[in-house]
């Protein structure tokens, strides 16, 4: 097992420890998710088909438009959210959402958050802080 | 944040907790992006559509309503996005109830908030567009983008819970696109072939936001040689906000920040990138149809001017929609009006279109009207929509209005 600390900006949200589901693509509530089902439904995506249901959820930029900022606390309150969002670069829409749902959420890492982390990998997330510690089997 | 006597009350309760309680959102939205103070706006654009709130949102909303009306009721103009429901064909639609009493239930508490339900994206040519340097909170990216980029007003993405805060306290975080150093260019494009449609235009835009690598990319457009009309920029703002969550950008010679490109950018200007007829073209063909089947043909997104009312109303006159398809038209309420007084509203629906009025296709529940309705193969002339509704589960294109009408006349998709 190693254990890696990566640096943000300050975030928002509880502390809160989970199971990594990385990709290197972009995320929108409305444009990338089936919120009835729990999973990605754009074609396109690369994570399209997978549940985001209590993962900390890590990629690469806020995209698309508004509705994250209502549809964070919606998904939550239902029991079909991630524990965490880790981005390269969030947008106004995804900390306007993790605060009102009271989400956890880091972006603006020293190192690209989407080749630090590994899917399955399990990440300790501490908003006040700005960092997410990672612990990954080693692979032999 | 520095707080102002005023601002400092308000967070400590003195005008309430519903005050207080936005007043705490908006520092924790500025402290994340390391505002310095808050900067008071002079209107409110809010995005909350039912299927953006859900059940929660809603009864967040009327727990608001039912406190005192000195505590609830917005300081500074407050108008609405489109709205989930017609309630005027909601049945038609084959929406399901739930929707409709969620809709009901919003509207509510709206009115009780004292806001004003325009229930439109296209404000900014429709009801009060705002002046070149004015601090706003817009909800909705096409009307975010045209305000920052066309009209030179200055605003972040402000969704809904935000852009609440903002309408009870009169007041944003002043960070991002209210700062002049975050509103220089940062990408540079060159045109080399004029669009010549609105889908070209929203084809244009969402080239451009696709290349935006976060919100924080202000991308500049050269050699637009002629001021593009306002539902030329619409269409590409709204394509480019949404492709790229983008929320400014400066066109060479016609946006009012961008006089000529050498006073665009901070320091040297950046490689440029040539943006012609092939990458319209191949735009388009990345939303190519495998065959020619269509259920559904969509006008929304932005929702249409009563210009381009009339540009389709002038296709359809004395045509008719093939039994086979649906054609769906979303338009403001102020639009639909006028449509009706010049007898727009009576060519489309003879014709066999439906007119909506304060809605907008993909906020109407956009999955479940789909399965009620068996609509999948989606033809629009909004990038913005073709961009959207793949994750709703429609198979979508992308075609000019004129290519669009003739489909639905065809019942089929034709060039």
């Amino acid at each position: 097992m190693s254990e890696t600390v990566l640096r943000g900006h300050p975030g928002i949200g509880p502390s809160v420890s989970g199971i990594a589901l990385v990709a290197s693509d972009n995320f929108s509530a409305r444009y990338d998710l089936d919120l009835t089902k729990g999973v990605f439904s754009r074609p396109g995506h690369v994570l399209a088909g997978q549940s985001y249901v209590d993962v900390i959820l890590v990629l690469n930029a806020a995209k698309g438009g508004v509705a994250t900022a209502w549809m964070l606390r919606d998904m939550k309150q239902r029991g079909l959210c991630p524990k965490a969002l880790l981005l390269n670069a969030a947008n106004p829409i995804m900390a306007q959402g993790a605060a009102f749902a009271g989400l956890a959420l880091i972006d603006r890492f020293e190192v690209d958050v989407t080749q630090s982390i590994t899917t399955g990998d399990r990440v300790d997330v501490d908003p006040v802080s700005g960092t997410v510690t990672v612990r990954s089997e080693l692979v032999p | 944040m520095r707080l102002r006597d005023r601002e400092k009350a308000m967070l400590d309760g003195a005008s309430g907790g519903v005050r207080r309680q936005a007043m705490e959102h908006l520092l924790t939205v500025g402290r994340f992006f390391d505002a310095e103070d808050l900067v008071p706006v002079a209107q409110v654009h809010l995005m909350a559509d039912t299927e953006a709130l859900g059940l929660s949102g809603v009864a967040w909303l009327e727990s608001i309503a039912a406190q005192p009306e000195t505590e609830r009721r917005v300081i500074v103009p407050t108008i609405t996005d489109p709205r989930g429901t017609d309630l005027a064909a909601y049945r038609h639609l084959k929406q399901d109830e739930a929707f409709v009493d969620l809709e009901r239930r919003t509207i509510e508490a709206f009115q009780a908030l004292g806001i004003l339900l325009t229930n439109t994206c296209i404000n900014y040519q429709t009801i009060f567009p705002p002046v070149f340097g004015e601090h706003v909170a817009f909800g909705d990216t096409g009307s975010g983008i045209y305000a920052n980029s066309v009209l030179g007003a200055r605003s972040n993405y402000e969704g809904g819970p935000s852009a609440l805060s903002s309408a009870l306290t009169g007041l944003a975080p002043r960070y991002g696109f209210h700062l002049p150093e975050c509103r220089r260019g940062s990408t540079l494009f060159h045109l080399t072939d004029r669009p010549s449609s609105l889908s070209d235009w929203g084809a244009l835009g969402g080239i451009v936001g696709r290349q935006m690598r976060s919100y924080w990319d202000v991308p500049v457009i050269d050699g637009v040689h002629g001021s593009p009309t306002s539902d030329e920029m619409k269409h590409f703002g709204a394509a480019l906000a949404s492709f790229g969550s983008t929320v400014l950008f400066h066109m060479v010679g016609v946006t009012p920040e961008a006089p000529s490109l050498d006073t665009v950018f901070s320091g040297t200007i950046p490689a440029v990138q040539p943006i012609g007829r092939a990458d319209i073209d191949a735009f388009y063909q990345s939303y190519r149809p495998t065959d020619d089947q269509v259920d559904v043909i969509v006008f929304a997104a932005p929702q249409l001017s009563l210009t381009e009312l009339a540009s389709l109303a002038r296709l359809l006159d004395g045509k008719r929609i093939a039994e086979e398809v649906a054609l769906i038209v979303c338009t403001s309420p102020e639009m639909k009006a006028g449509a009706d007084r010049l007898g727009l509203t009576r060519i489309l629906e003879n014709a066999g279109a439906l007119l909506l009025e304060g809605v907008c296709f993909y906020q109407m529940h956009a999955r479940e009207i789909g399965q009620a309705n068996q609509w999948r193969r989606l033809l629009s002339n909004s990038a913005k929509l073709v961009n959207i509704t793949g994750g709703y589960g429609y198979e979508p294109s992308l075609a000019t209005m004129e290519s669009c009408v003739r489909s639905a006349i065809a019942g089929r998709i034709v060039p």
